[in-house]
C-alpha cells in the first residue's frame, strides 16, 4: 500500500466553516472517509459472499433436504457421502481432464494469435477484432450453435457434412461417450469464446517487451525465429503467462454453461458445478450434501491457487503497478 | 495503439528481427491469420444464415451456403411465439445488465478508491478480506447464495437477479489497481482547494478516469448480459427468465424449431456485437491496463 500520510496534513488545513454539517467528517477524518467509501461494498460482501459461505458451512453438518433450517445434525456424514459418491468424485475427474485440455490449448492458441496479429503491418485492427469478437458471445449461444449446427450428430451438421466430403461416416458427437468426441465439441467452443480475450493480454505484454532486447540478441548472433522466441519473447511473457494460466484454471473450475447446455440429458461429462447443481437444486434438493460438495470444491480451488502461486510467484497481489 | 516499429537496423537481415520472432514469411503470416480468422467467423455466419432460413433449409440434405430465399418473417415469428416469452426475457436482460453495470461501477469503484487512496491503518487487512474472496470463484458459492437469496424471498425478482452480483471482489481489485496508478498530484491540488475526499473523488478523479470506467462498464455489461448460472437458479418462473435462460430452454424443449432458435440466438448476440465493435478501442486499452498483466 503506497498511500501517503501527507493527505492527513492537507485535510486539516482548509476546514471551511461554510461546509454543510454532515460533510465535516469527510473533510476531517480519513478513517471515517475510508469506511464511507468501502462500507457499502464491504457490507454487501459480508452479506452476499461471506454469509452464504458460513451458512453453507453450517448446513453441511446437517441433513438438509428441502429445507434451509434443518435440525438433524449429522457431523461429517455429508462430506463422507460426497467424497465416496461416484458422481461427485467423477465430476472432479471430469474437471481434471477438462483443465488438462483447455488450459494449455487456450494458452497456446491465444499466444499464437497474439504473435500473428502483433507481427502484422496492415489490417492488424481488423484481425484483432475478428479474434476478439467471440468474447461478446455467451456460452449458452455458443453451445447452441455448436450443438444444433456445427456438431449436430446428423447429416446436416456442418462437421459431418465436411467430413462426408472425405467419405467419413456421420459421427454422433454428443450422444455417445464412446469414443468421447464430446470433449472436442466442448473444448472448441470454449477456445472460440475465450482465446480472443487472452490474446489481448498477450498483445499488451508483447508490446511492452523492449525492442533493445531483440536488437542485442541479433548482435549476439541469435537467429530470428524460434531462437529469439525461446530466449527472449517467452521469458519476457512469463508474468502474463502465469496470470493467464491462473485465470484459465479458475475459469475452468467454473465451467457450467456449456456442459449444462451441450450435455444436459446425459449422466457423463459433468463437471463439479453441474453435479452440484443437480444435487442441490435437482429433485432431491439436498442442500446439506450440496453445501458439503461446494466447500470441498472451494478448499480444492484455494489449495490449487495457493500452490500455483507458490510455484509461479503470483497472487501476492500487493505489488502496486 | 498499434505502433508500427521499424525493424532492427543492426540486423543484417532487415525486417526479419521482429518481436515475437519470425519463422514465417509475410505471405505465410497472412495466410495463417486469414485461415484462423475465417474459422473464427464461421459460427457468426451460421447464426445469421440459419436465422434467416426455413427449417427445411437448415436441416436439408443439400446444405447451401446462402439460403435460397431469405425469411425476414422469422423475426416476427420469434416475438409472437408463445412457448418462450422471448421479448420479456430480452427486457429482463436489459434491465438486469444495465442495473448490474451501474451498481457494480458505483460500489466497486468507491471501494477500490478507498482501498487505494484513503489512509487508514487497517486498510491492508480490509484489502486481504477482499482479496480472499477472489480465491472462491463466485460460481462455487451458488448453492449457499441460493439458500440465502431464497430465504430472503428474492427468487424470481430483479433484486435476486441483481443485488447478490454487485459485490465483485475482482472488479474492486481492478479499480484499486487502477487508482493506485492514478496521478496523485491532481487529487492533492483539489484537496488544497478545500475539497474533501468525496469532492476530490467525484469532481477530479472520476471525470479524469472516464476511459477506464467505460472499459469496465463494457466488460461488466457483457458479463451481466451473458450470465447464465445465477439467472438459471433464480429465474424459476418463465416471466423472470433472462435471455440466456430463454435460449437454454429452447435446447431442452421437446420440439426443436430450428429457425426460431437461431433467430433468438442472433437477436441475443446482436446488441453486444455492436457494443463491441464501437467500444473496441476502449475495451482493448482497458483490458490491457487493468493490471492483470501482473
Amino acid at each position: 500500500m503506497s498511500t501517503t500520510t501527507k493527505l492527513d496534513l492537507a485535510s486539516s488545513a482548509p476546514a471551511k466553516a461554510s461546509s454543510a454539517k454532515p460533510r465535516r467528517g469527510l473533510r476531517g477524518s480519513p478513517t471515517f472517509a475510508f469506511w464511507l467509501f468501502t462500507g457499502p461494498f464491504l457490507i454487501g460482501l459480508a452479506i452476499f459472499v461471506y454469509a452464504p459461505i458460513l451458512w453453507s458451512l453450517w448446513l453441511s453438518f446437517f441433513e438438509a433436504r428441502f429445507t434451509v433450517t434443518p435440525d438433524k445434525f449429522v457431523g461429517f456424514d455429508n462430506y463422507k457421502y460426497m467424497l465416496t459418491n461416484d458422481d461427485f468424485v467423477g465430476s472432479l475427474g471430469t474437471f481434471t481432464v477438462f483443465a488438462a485440455f483447455i488450459v494449455p490449448t487456450t494458452w497456446a492458441l491465444s499466444l499464437g494469435l497474439a504473435l500473428l496479429v502483433n507481427r502484422m503491418r496492415f489490417m492488424r485492427a481488423f484481425f484483432r477484432s475478428v479474434f476478439f469478437l467471440p468474447t461478446a458471445v455467451s456460452y449458452v449461444a455458443a453451445a447452441l450453435i455448436w450443438k444444433m449446427s456445427i456438431f449436430s450428430g446428423v447429416r446436416f451438421g456442418l462437421m459431418n457434412t465436411v467430413l462426408g466430403w472425405f467419405g467419413v461416416e456421420n459421427i454422433a458427437w454428443l450422444i455417445d461417450p464412446n469414443p468421447p468426441w464430446y470433449w472436442l465439441v466442448i473444448v472448441t467452443a470454449r477456445l472460440w469464446l475465450q482465446s480472443g480475450f487472452y490474446m489481448i493480454l498477450f498483445i499488451a505484454a508483447l508490446q511492452n517487451i523492449p525492442e533493445e532486447l531483440y536488437e542485442a540478441a541479433a548482435i549476439d548472433g541469435a537467429k530470428s525465429g524460434w531462437q529469439t522466441f525461446w530466449y527472449i519473447t517467452l521469458p519476457q511473457l512469463r508474468a502474463t503467462s502465469t496470470a493467464v494460466i491462473l485465470l484459465l484454471l479458475i475459469a475452468a473450475y467454473q465451467a457450467f454453461d456449456e456442459f449444462f447446455n451441450l450435455l444436459s440429458k446425459t449422466t457423463w461429462g459433468r463437471p463439479p458445478l453441474v453435479e452440484l447443481y443437480y444435487k442441490a437444486l435437482g429433485e432431491s434438493q439436498d442442500y446439506g450434501a450440496g453445501s458439503a460438495g461446494a466447500l470441498i470444491l472451494t478448499v480444492l480451488i484455494c489449495a490449487v491457487t495457493l500452490l500455483q502461486g507458490k510455484i509461479m510467484g503470483f497472487g501476492r497481489g500487493d505489488e502496486s503497478k | 495503439m498499434p505502433k508500427v516499429r521499424k525493424s532492427a537496423p543492426t540486423s543484417d537481415t532487415p525486417g526479419r528481427v521482429r518481436r515475437g520472432g519470425g519463422v514465417m514469411s509475410s505471405t505465410g503470416l497472412y495466410i495463417a491469420t486469414g485461415v484462423a480468422a475465417f474459422l473464427f467467423l464461421v459460427p457468426f455466419y451460421i447464426i445469421v444464415r440459419n436465422a434467416l432460413s426455413t427449417d427445411a433449409e437448415i436441416t436439408g440434405e443439400n446444405w447451401k451456403i446462402f439460403p435460397t430465399d431469405i425469411q425476414w418473417g422469422n423475426i416476427g415469428e420469434l416475438f409472437s411465439d408463445e412457448t418462450v416469452p422471448f421479448a420479456q426475457s430480452l427486457w429482463n436482460s436489459a434491465v438486469v445488465a444495465t442495473l448490474h453495470t451501474v451498481g457494480v461501477l458505483l460500489v466497486c469503484s468507491l471501494a477500490g478508491y478507498g482501498l487505494a487512496r484513503i489512509p487508514y491503518k487497517h486498510a491492508n487487512k480490509v484489502f486481504y478480506a477482499v482479496l480472499g474472496t477472489l480465491m472462491v470463484p463466485t460460481a462455487v458459492t451458488f448453492v449457499p447464495s441460493f439458500v440465502l437469496v431464497s430465504s430472503l424471498g428474492w427468487v424470481d425478482t430483479y433484486r435476486g437477479l441483481i443485488i447478490p452480483g454487485l459485490f465483485s471482489g475482482f472488479t474492486c481489485f481492478l479499480f484499486r489497481q487502477y487508482f493506485l496508478g492514478f496521478p496523485k498530484e491532481l487529487e492533492e491540488a483539489a484537496r488544497m482547494d478545500g475539497l474533501g475526499y468525496w469532492g476530490a473523488y467525484w469532481r477530479v478523479v472520476v471525470p479524469n478516469s472516464l476511459n477506464f470506467f467505460a472499459a469496465m462498464a463494457t466488460i461488466t455489461f457483457i458479463n451481466g448480459w451473458n450470465a447464465f448460472l445465477w439467472p438459471l437458479v433464480i429465474g424459476q418462473d418463465p416471466s423472470s427468465w433472462t435471455v440466456q435462460v430463454a435460449l437454454s430452454s429452447y435446447m431442452t424443449n421437446q420440439t426443436v424449431v430450428f429457425h426460431l432458435i437461431f433467430m433468438a440466438t442472433a437477436v441475443s448476440i446482436l446488441p453486444l456485437v455492436f457494443v463491441f465493435l464501437f467500444l473496441q478501442r476502449w475495451l482493448v486499452q482497458g483490458i490491457a491496463q487493468t493490471g492483470i498483466k501482473g
